[in-house]
């Protein structure tokens, strides 16, 4: 009788096992300095302020694996006054970075879209980056859930 | 939280049936009700050029309704739609990437149709319907438990459905592609810690021609999006 | 086998600001994930998406693997004229696609 483990080494699957098994215990905290590490290297020294960044997530995640993401800032997108960039950051997932968006005066708005991947409930930040070089942010807080009855990789 | 042994299971009263994409948030929704960019879409495209290039339309025009209409007998064997999609085409392996394909492409012809399945396959729609309220595996769980007597509430943070087939194949978040229902019964299985069958085991055929029967009437919406 | 959509309207107003949808077919694999052996699968993704409105860039977006599977990237630009719009994707592993929607502005 052959084991999955087995059969599934002589189909050649890649299967993927949960990470989590091999994290040191202050994982939160190295994952809390990365994050803050990359929002540095983005902003340098200029305080980022909260405000005219709307950031649309669900609060509450079906499955983090795709997650809907809008973040929206309130700009007259002018070659004088327009978003330059947007920046996403997560601060549970193995690295912090999302995307980074380059705006301008030819978008006619700030908005992006997309799905991102969110590995466990915590903040999410949206950065953006004004042609006058200031920044701004939205933070929010998700609980991610994971579905039912689940098998890594079982096909 | 369980039903104790030995109290029939009620099944769902007809009017009371929901698809599972009413358990689903408002974005999950939205991502199964974005035509354009939805996480299946391009499932479709590949279903659609595979239809060209394999010369399906050879033979057949359109496949409106015909998703609706399965597990079926074809030659006197109870078949799945995945089975019969492959019956030109047997070099498709189950679950392979190009057999989910031709078959999301054809299921999602008949989205807004209702499912058409009768009592005239008896003793597998019996031996369906028993495999439903078997308790099987390490926990000693069967399928009604959760699906009959306990949907809507939470499975560790997340809804439990009716278990109605009407969006399969679907793209589930977890796998992030696209899947059968043969390997959302495994992942079940495998969940109740009991017996995992493979694909194409006749107790599945037999499952999924049970599921169909109890989702009669309702609305066809493949390919959904499930977490 | 389908690689991208781009959903681009057909047609818009000289100064009108259009929504454009895309999606490509790509695992994006995080780099993260390990095989039952505990080998880790190497990072696969993609890495830039570039939009050109006849020849000017208007959209550029650097992805990481925090984007889910099958990246989805909706974003606007200005009606400007009538022309092309010309998408790139690159990535790992030499992955380069690239996709053209015509538009006519009146």
């Amino acid at each position: 009788m052959i084991s999955r483990r087995h059969f599934l080494l002589l189909t050649g699957v890649a299967v993927a096992a949960p990470v989590e098994a091999q994290l040191p215990p202050n994982i939160a905290e190295i994952r809390k300095a990365a994050l803050q590490e990359a929002i540095g290297k983005v902003v340098g020294n200029a305080q980022v302020r909260k405000g005219r960044v709307k950031l649309d997530i669900p609060p509450l995640i079906d499955n983090g694996n795709a997650v809907p993401v809008t973040v929206e800032v309130e700009s007259p997108m002018t070659q004088a006054d327009h978003v330059k960039a947007i920046h996403l950051f997560t601060e549970r997932n193995p690295q912090p970075y999302v995307f980074t968006a380059h705006l301008g005066p030819r978008a006619g708005k700030a908005h992006v879209a997309t799905r991102a991947r969110i590995a466990d409930s915590g903040d999410v930040v949206a950065i953006a980056q004004m042609s006058d070089g200031s920044f701004w942010q939205e933070n929010v807080r998700v609980i991610v859930t994971l579905s039912a009855c689940l098998e890594e990789g079982l096909i | 939280m369980l039903v104790a042994a030995g109290v029939a299971a009620a099944e769902i009263p007809l009017a009371e049936r929901k698809s599972g994409y009413e358990f689903m948030s408002r974005e999950t929704r939205a991502m199964q009700d974005d035509e354009v960019t939805g996480p299946a879409v391009l499932t479709l495209l590949d279903g659609e050029a595979l239809w060209g290039k394999l010369g399906c339309a050879a033979c057949h025009a359109n496949m409106k309704g015909v998703a609706a209409r399965y597990p079926a007998m074809v030659g006197g064997k109870l078949t799945t739609l995945e089975q019969q999609v492959r019956h030109k085409a047997p070099q498709l392996g189950y679950e392979s990437r190009d057999l989910l394909a031709l078959t999301a492409y054809v299921a999602r012809q008949s989205k807004g149709m209702p499912i058409e399945i009768d009592e005239k396959n008896k003793s597998h729609l019996e031996a369906g319907k028993a495999f439903f309220f078997k308790r099987q595996g390490q926990l000693n769980l069967a399928c009604s438990q959760c699906h009959d007597d306990n949907w809507g509430k939470k499975l560790a943070g997340t809804p439990i459905p009716q278990a109605h087939p009407t969006g399969y194949p679907l793209y589930r978040l977890e796998w992030q592609s696209v899947g059968s229902i043969t390997r959302r019964f495994r992942n079940c299985l495998t969940g109740m810690r009991a017996e995992l069958l493979p694909h194409g085991a006749p107790e599945l055929v037999d499952l999924e021609l049970y599921l169909m029967w109890r989702a009669r009437g309702m609305t066809m919406d493949a390919p959904a999006v499930r977490p | 086998m389908a690689r991208v959509v781009v959903n681009v309207p057909a047609e818009a107003k000289k100064g009108e600001v259009i929504e454009i949808r895309t999606l490509a077919g790509h695992p994006m694999e995080t780099g993260f994930r390990r095989t039952q052996l505990g080998e880790l699968i190497p990072r696969d993704i993609i890495r830039s998406l570039v939009c050109s409105y006849n020849g000017v860039e208007v959209f550029r977006a650097e992805l990481h693997p925090a984007m889910a599977a099958n990246p989805l990237l909706s974003f606007t630009t200005v009606a400007t004229e009538s022309g092309t719009l010309e998408f790139r994707w690159s990535g790992d592993n030499g992955f380069s696609v690239t996709e053209k929607a015509s538009i006519k502005v009146v």
